[in-house]
């Protein structure tokens, strides 16, 4: 009898699939926030152009906001632009474009107010300072008309946001039109121009659904397919893999094929490492700002008041200092407690929810504690879980908050992406402009017709959900600009249509030729599974690339033991074997984790300071250096040459302290 | 925390072509056993517990159980969705129960303006066809370094 070996999945792969060749004028990859953002406005400004939106799962519920948002993080609303610039210049320590943050923080209200309009739940404050949400909410009036929304910071507001992505998605369907999206086709690689190497030309991807290969042709495209995951070991490592703070399924596709394509990416050493729940990763904002928890160290001192703690903010003084402690330093003081082994870091909930129920009635009490569930149930469903598989009622029993391992995005409190064009404005110095025939186009990348918006524009993080969409929406307008200014512009692919379905379904060339060598079906000496090839990644970032494992420190010598690991990777990922199309879609999306991380990790190389103190650490030059490096990094990489190059980009103050 | 799919509640989403779990999860874990007409959870350690599949499942035949390495048994978590709220019941391990009711949007699904029939007029400045529509100015920095 023959020993059962088959693929895993339920949708086999063929060796040949269908070709679908497809030519836009304009072409959106991603299907999140931003692109949501994309979708809704481009038809506004398009006449006969053609635009296609292609997003590797369902639009309803596909990126980081799926399971829903209690917040939203990003509304100017009574403060300024300005303001927002320096909030965020701070939390990054200093090195941020100020031109693409003061653009995003003038736009962003109004997608939230069309946001409110869709039908997101917006909770208000009453007359008489109390807190109504939902329909209650609603009868106080929209933000647009004046209403006063929750603040918990000074920038954030709290919605009922389980539907947010279902509303947001809704609209920019409506507005785009069904039969101009493609669902579930996972785009694999950005495509040059034959003639001219700096224009895209399209991209080519394929269905998770079909044996279909999509070679699509534009002439402007938006790259928005969020940050990256999973690219260091996570702290759970078994079925718990699956619960990074990050959505996992974000694999860091949007830099690295912008990379490819030949866009410079800048500040891929910054890395987000937030502190949450521990093990259930749930959201901490609430807690601190709505809640006003405090936190202790494992002795049940408020270690944050300490001396000594005060000394070693001082000491990264103007951020250190000032009214909002930047995010990284945050999570600097935390681990400065636990390596002292003061751990574990507790916050303390119940002291919180008593001073709050001091003043309240029953039935209000009643309404705190469903606002505090609500934070976790509304975006964080298994912290929930997390709670009450340990009889945690917070108002009885305190929680533990932990760093978790690093991810990479732009949008949110991380500012890592591509170098990116601002607007054309007076005051946007020269460094930060460059033009197509003399014409500037706000957003693009350093390819010319490519674009990007939220998670995928680097410099400027705490766009956050909002930001994104307003961001997406910019975008917009400049891709149709770029078209029509470019009317005669006829894009030409390098490789046939052929080749390059032979590359994308290589992975089952592979698995076809060599699967019945073996009797167990992933281990195979003449391929390589991405499952594995995942995990051989997550260890060696894990171990030499400052993930947990080194409390995140690394050096020079690690640098350097880690980068030729990643050249194995690189090169053995020629190997990689898919069965199915799921497997199909994890190979392609392990190797766009290996590019995005070995990014970051050059520019960690290159950078010779320690900026980001409790995100990263370079062992061997622990200090912030201003002198030379208050300044941005940019990277770009050669595919045909395998080079890859930095340099410093100067940064320019736009708005005054 | 992964999903998984109970067999009895599950009817293969009465073999339509495409099934709900299937539709929506965005990291493509929720597959359909074609023998079986059941579905599953194809790569449970990939699962973010979103509960995008349990929240659609016109059976209620997915739930959600602790992941392995670190949650103690015994809890659950189980969403209703309506067309206006989500109802919440929370087990925890020691039987406690909490009921919670969250609103989810404002106006009835499917009716979200997207502004069909408006068009832009200026391409060449930087306004959103909204702010453009209301006659808003484009702001500028109140002052520059
Ligand atoms: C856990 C968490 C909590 C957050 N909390 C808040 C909050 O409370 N308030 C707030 O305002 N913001 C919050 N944010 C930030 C917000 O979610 C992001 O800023 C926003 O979603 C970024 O938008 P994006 O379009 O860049 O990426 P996403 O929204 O993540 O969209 C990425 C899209 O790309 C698609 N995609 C990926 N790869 C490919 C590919 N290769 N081919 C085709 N498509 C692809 C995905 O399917 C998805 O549609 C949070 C983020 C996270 C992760
Ligand atoms: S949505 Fe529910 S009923 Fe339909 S296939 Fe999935 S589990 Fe079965
Ligand atoms: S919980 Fe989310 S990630 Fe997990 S199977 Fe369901 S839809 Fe997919």
């Amino acid at each position: 009898m023959a020993i059962p070996n088959k693929p895993a999945g339920e949708i086999k792969a063929v060796v040949d699939p269908e070709i679908v060749e497809k030519e836009v004028d304009i072409l959106i990859v991603g299907g999140g926030m931003a692109a949501c953002g994309t979708a809704f406005e481009i038809l506004k400004w398009a006449d006969k152009e053609s635009v296609l939106l292609v997003d590797k799962a369902a639009m309803e519920r596909s990126g980081a906001v799926a399971q829903g948002l209690s917040a939203i993080n990003t509304y100017v609303g009574e403060n300024t632009a300005d303001d927002y610039v320096r909030m965020v210049r701070n939390d990054l320590m200093g090195i941020v474009r100020e031109d693409l943050i003061f653009d995003c923080g003038r736009h962003v209200d109004d997608s939230v107010h069309l946001f409110e309009e869709w039908g997101l739940p917006v909770w208000k404050k009453t007359e008489d300072g109390k807190n109504a949400d939902g329909k209650k909410g609603q009868k106080l009036g929209t933000l647009k008309s004046g209403a006063k929304p929750v603040r918990t910071g000074k920038w954030q507001i709290m919605i009922n946001g389980e539907s947010y992505k279902r509303i947001v998605a809704e609209a920019a369907k409506l507005a785009l039109g069904e039969a101009n999206i493609l669902e579930r086709v996972f785009i694999v690689e950005i495509l040059n121009d034959k003639n001219d190497p700096t224009k895209i030309a399209g991209a080519v991807g394929f269905s998770v659904r079909e044996n279909k290969v999509y070679v699509i042709k534009c002439k402007t495209m938006m790259v928005a397919c969020g940050g990256a995951v999973n690219i260091y070991q996570p702290r759970s490592v078994g079925e718990g893999k699956g619960r990074a703070w990050y959505p996992v399924w974000n694999a860091g596709s949007t830099y690295t094929m912008a990379l490819r394509a030949g866009a410079e990416l800048s500040m891929m050493e910054n890395r987000f490492t937030p502190a949450r729940f521990k093990d259930g990763y749930g959201p901490v904002g609430a807690w601190f700002l709505l809640f006003k928890a405090k936190l202790q160290n494992g002795l049940g001192e408020n270690y944050l008041a300490s001396d000594a703690v005060k000394k070693e903010l001082e000491s990264y003084a103007p951020y250190g200092t000032a009214a909002i402690t930047p995010t990284c330093l945050r999570n600097h003081v935390m681990l400065f407690e636990m390596k002292a082994g003061r751990g574990p870091i507790i916050m303390d909930t119940v002291a919180a929810l008593a001073a709050l129920g001091a003043t309240m009635d029953k039935k209000e009490l009643k309404h705190l504690e469903s606002e505090a569930w609500e934070d976790f149930l509304d975006m964080t469903c298994g912290q929930a879980n997390l709670w009450c598989a340990t009889n945690t009622e917070p108002e009885k029993k305190n929680s533990e908050i932990m760093p978790t391992e690093p991810y990479l995005l732009g949008s949110h409190s991380g500012c890592c992406g591509i170098w990116c064009c601002g607007p054309d404005e007076p005051w946007v110095p020269a460094s930060y402009k460059w033009d197509v025939n003399g014409v500037v186009y706000n957003r693009m990348t350093t390819v010319k017709g490519l674009f990007t918006a939220g998670d995928g524009v680097g410099c400027s993080g705490h766009k956050f959900s909002s930001g994104s969409h307003a961001e997406g929406r910019i975008v917009a307008k400049q891709m149709v600009r770029y078209v029509r200014n470019n009317a005669s512009y006829k894009p030409e692919l390098e490789q046939s249509a052929k080749e390059l379905a032979d590359m994308v379904y290589k992975p089952v060339k592979t698995f076809m030729a060599h699967s019945g060598y073996t009797t167990a079906v992933d281990i195979n000496p003449n391929y390589c599974k991405p499952k594995g090839m995942t995990m051989r990644l997550m260890k060696a970032t894990h171990e030499y690339g400052a993930g947990t494992a080194t409390y995140y420190q690394t050096n020079g010598k690690s640098l350097e033991i880690v980068l030729s690991m990643l050249q194995d990777m690189r090169e053995d990922c020629e190997k990689l074997a898919a069965g199915d199309l799921h497997e199909l879609m994890r190979c392609w999306e392990i190797y766009h984790r290996i590019y995005t991380v070995e990014a970051h990790l050059r520019h960690i190389q290159f950078r010779k300071e320690t900026r980001y103190p409790g995100f990263y650490y370079r062992a061997d030059f622990p200090e912030q250096n201003d002198k030379e490096w208050f300044c941005f990094v940019n990277s770009s990489y050669n595919k045909k040459t395998n080079e890859w190059s930095l340099r410093k980009a100067e940064y320019h103050k736009i708005i005054p302290d | 925390m992964p999903s998984f799919v109970i067999t009895e509640k599950c009817d293969g989403c009465k073999g339509g072509d495409k099934t709900a779990c299937m539709y929506i999860c965005p990291n493509d874990l929720m597959v359909l056993d074609p023998n079986a007409m059941k579905a599953y959870n194809q790569e449970p350690d990939a699962c973010w517990e979103c509960f995008s599949c349990v929240k659609i499942c016109p059976t209620q035949a997915i739930e959600v159980r602790g992941y392995s390495d670190f949650v103690p048994m015994g809890s659950s978590i189980v969403p209703m969705m309506g067309t206006e709220d989500v109802m919440w019941t929370c087990k925890f391990r020691n039987g406690v129960v909490k009921r919670f009711k969250f609103p989810i949007r404002t106006t009835p699904e499917g009716t979200a303006n997207a502004y069909k029939a408006s068009k832009g007029k200026d391409l060449n400045t930087e306004l959103l066809f909204t702010e453009e529509a209301e006659g808003a100015s484009l702001r500028q920095p109140l002052k520059t370094a």
